[in-house]
């Protein structure tokens, strides 16, 4: 319980470390972005008052001390005020998050859960049969694959099954056309059908870090005395692979997790551009392609607080499946 | 690694020549036993002859418009042509230029801070250790990308002349430093507890001396093998930021080339050199370098190799005449 409440503690920092990133950079950059971001929004039908209060949330008025414009901006923060979309104006930034965050969610989480399972699995049977030849091939074609920018093979699964061969939609989440947003089957269908391409790039893309980490530590763990005496036992070949081995050599697979989530993220920012998905990716990508500082900015907010989350979830489990963390030892 | 025998008697110079020659045999040996790490090597090199030859290998200015755009692959044209009729293989060929120094660039920088802080906050313990350990953790545990891509869409705001390689380098070279820290800060809290490290402090040296003399040669593998991480990362990092056109877009690089093909739609039409070329490009280059991480791994992790056959390796021992 100890060990939980210090990651909590750590979590919390490091979304205050994020928040004031987000608070520091802009004062930090040369030119300025906020003037930038206001010029842009006169064009636009607002008030003064509307101006004025982004003013304070970038903190372009020199007369506030800085404290005190640090204090407003948190205060806005926790209101949900992120500021107005320039890029799509009149939406409030907070709204356009909530529309793209659950599509972001749904590839990330199938992807990871996807490459996870997969990656965990063959790392585990090709450290059983080190040396052969699957065992030589697999791991340097998946490093292969994994070192192709997400968004290039991306771009090259578009042109392969969707251009080519058009096999699945490579454009937008569901079908604009044909079905509504709701909770029907064609829905589904379509957010399924929409996803196939997208989750494919992210898993092949993914895959070799699974495989690699769990090939090395299983291949430590077969080296142990307790896999030899279960051998020794004429337990089946199955039972001590999953048994024996593979339980204990998944534990480094679990924190590394934190890391491979990062990437995964990171990546699919650059798969929802390719495929237009309609995840914060995209709308991160419109934020650059406007301008749109205050849309930019909310979705690396969005984003660290998802991932800050993804890991308290990792170190829950973790915490779960290793008891000498539960007691408190090292 | 072995250590020479020199006697006491042998005069200094030659002891350093041999030493040298040593090592020089040393590193051929492990290239010749690690074929992982010599073909990531070759590839490197390869790109970087590539990239210091490019006035060499093509008559073409890759910034200049020369002829019609997007025309196929033909003799004139290897690669064929942008959709601004810019030659695609110049662009190629330079845009390593733009790829590898940023990519260097960054990496070195960022690999300073690894030291800095995986070994400060390492050596150190209580309130200095904890708050950098901290600082550590809270990098690693941030997304670097949307990072990365706030500050630099920031850094642009106002002028499209703050779109350079200088500063996607230190935007790069910010966010990709926490990996390798924590891993140069694992090592130096096991190191810092031998022996040598004990008696450098009896011996009254300064703490910075312990820690940058003493500590940090031993951890020189694991700084290399960061080194190629970071740099692998950030190539990768650089390439998405220029895709996504936060870089300098009026200049030859591979993420340019992308970005380019992405904007002008080249797939849907089937022009598949104007995006094909630079993707191969950064895949054989990153995976090349992976490759040599994995090399070193297996040199620090002698379980991690592929057995050979017991025969091969008996002879191959008595060749040596050492015990492998």
């Amino acid at each position: 319980m100890r060990h939980l409440l210090r990651r909590v503690g750590f979590y919390l920092a490091a979304l205050w470390a994020a928040v004031t990133f987000n608070f520091i950079i802009p004062r930090l950059m040369p030119g300025d972005p906020a003037e930038a971001y206001i010029a842009k929004l006169q064009t636009q039908q607002v008030t003064r008052e509307q101006i004025n209060a982004i003013r304070e949330l970038f903190g372009v008025n020199p007369s506030i001390p800085l404290w005190r414009q640090y204090l407003d901006y948190l205060n806005s923060l926790l209101h949900g005020n992120l500021g107005i979309a320039t890029s799509q104006f009149p939406s409030p930034v907070i709204d356009i998050l909530r529309q793209s965050l659950p599509w972001t969610i749904g590839l990330v989480g199938a992807a990871v859960i996807l490459s996870f399972l997969i990656g965990t699995l063959v790392g585990m049977i090709i450290a059983w049969k080190r040396g052969s030849w699957y065992d030589t091939m697999v791991p340097p074609l998946l490093t292969f694959l994994s070192a192709v920018p997400y968004f290039w093979m991306a771009l090259a699964l578009v042109y392969i099954f969707g251009v080519g061969l058009n096999w699945f939609p490579t454009d937008s989440g569901y079908d604009v056309f044909s079905v509504t947003p709701g909770w029907s089957s064609d829905f589904i269908l379509s957010v399924a059908q929409h996803a196939i391409l997208p989750v494919i790039t992210l898993v092949i893309g993914s895959l070799a870090g699974w495989v690699l980490t769990m090939r090395n530590t299983m291949i430590t763990t077969l080296s142990e005395d307790y896999v030899l005496m279960a051998q020794a036992k004429g337990l089946s070949e199955r039972r001590v692979m999953f048994n024996y081995a593979a339980r204990n050599a998944i534990l480094p697979s679990i924190t590394s997790f934190s890391i491979s989530l990062g990437l995964v993220v990171s990546g699919s920012l650059l798969t929802e551009i390719v495929f237009n998905y309609p995840g914060i990716g995209f709308a991160l990508y419109k934020g650059v392609q406007a301008d749109d500082y205050a849309l930019v900015e909310g979705c690396f907010l969005v984003i660290a607080l998802a991932v800050l989350i993804a890991n308290f979830l990792s170190d829950l489990v973790y915490t779960f499946l290793d008891p000498r963390v539960r007691r408190g030892g090292s | 690694m072995q250590v020479t025998n020199v006697t006491g008697q042998n005069m200094h110079s030659s002891s350093m020549l041999n030493r040298a020659m040593e090592r020089g045999r040393s590193i051929f040996n492990t290239l010749k036993s690690n074929p992982k790490i010599a073909v990531g090597i070759g590839i490197l090199a390869f790109f970087v002859l590539v990239a210091l030859a490019a006035p060499l290998l093509t008559p073409y200015d890759p910034d200049a418009t020369i002829v019609v755009g997007s025309l196929p692959p033909s003799s004139a044209h290897i690669l064929g042509t942008t959709g601004l009729g810019q030659d695609m293989f110049a662009q190629l060929v330079y845009g390593a230029r733009v790829t590898l120094l940023i990519g260097f660039t960054a990496a070195i920088g960022s690999t300073l801070l690894q030291i800095f802080f995986g070994l400060t906050s390492g050596y150190f313990g209580g309130v200095i250790g904890d708050a950098f350990s901290l600082i550590i953790n809270v990098f690693l545990v941030l997304p670097g990308l949307p990072l990365a891509i706030v500050l630099a869409s920031l850094a642009s705001a106002n002028s499209a002349a703050n779109k350079n390689e200088f500063v996607i380098a230190l935007v790069l070279l910010f966010t990709s430093w926490s990996y390798g820290a924590r891993v140069l800060r694992a090592q130096t809290l096991s190191l810092k507890e031998r022996e040598f490290v004990t008696a450098a402090r009896a011996t009254g040296e300064s703490t910075l001396r312990i820690i940058f003399f003493e500590i940090l040669p031993n951890e020189f593998a694991l700084v290399a093998s960061t080194f190629v991480g970071t740099f692998v990362y950030v190539v990768g990092a650089e390439i998405a930021l220029e895709f996504l056109g936060l870089g300098d877009t009026s200049k030859a690089s591979w993420g340019e080339i992308l970005y380019w093909a992405q904007n002008n739609a080249a797939l849907i039409i089937g022009k598949w050199w104007q995006f094909v070329p630079a993707g191969l490009c950064v895949a054989v280059l990153c995976a090349g370098l992976t490759f040599v991480n994995f090399g070193i791994d297996e040199l620090a992790n002698p379980r991690l190799r592929v057995e050979r056959p017991r025969r091969k390796r008996l002879l191959l021992s008595k060749k040596k005449g050492v015990a492998v």
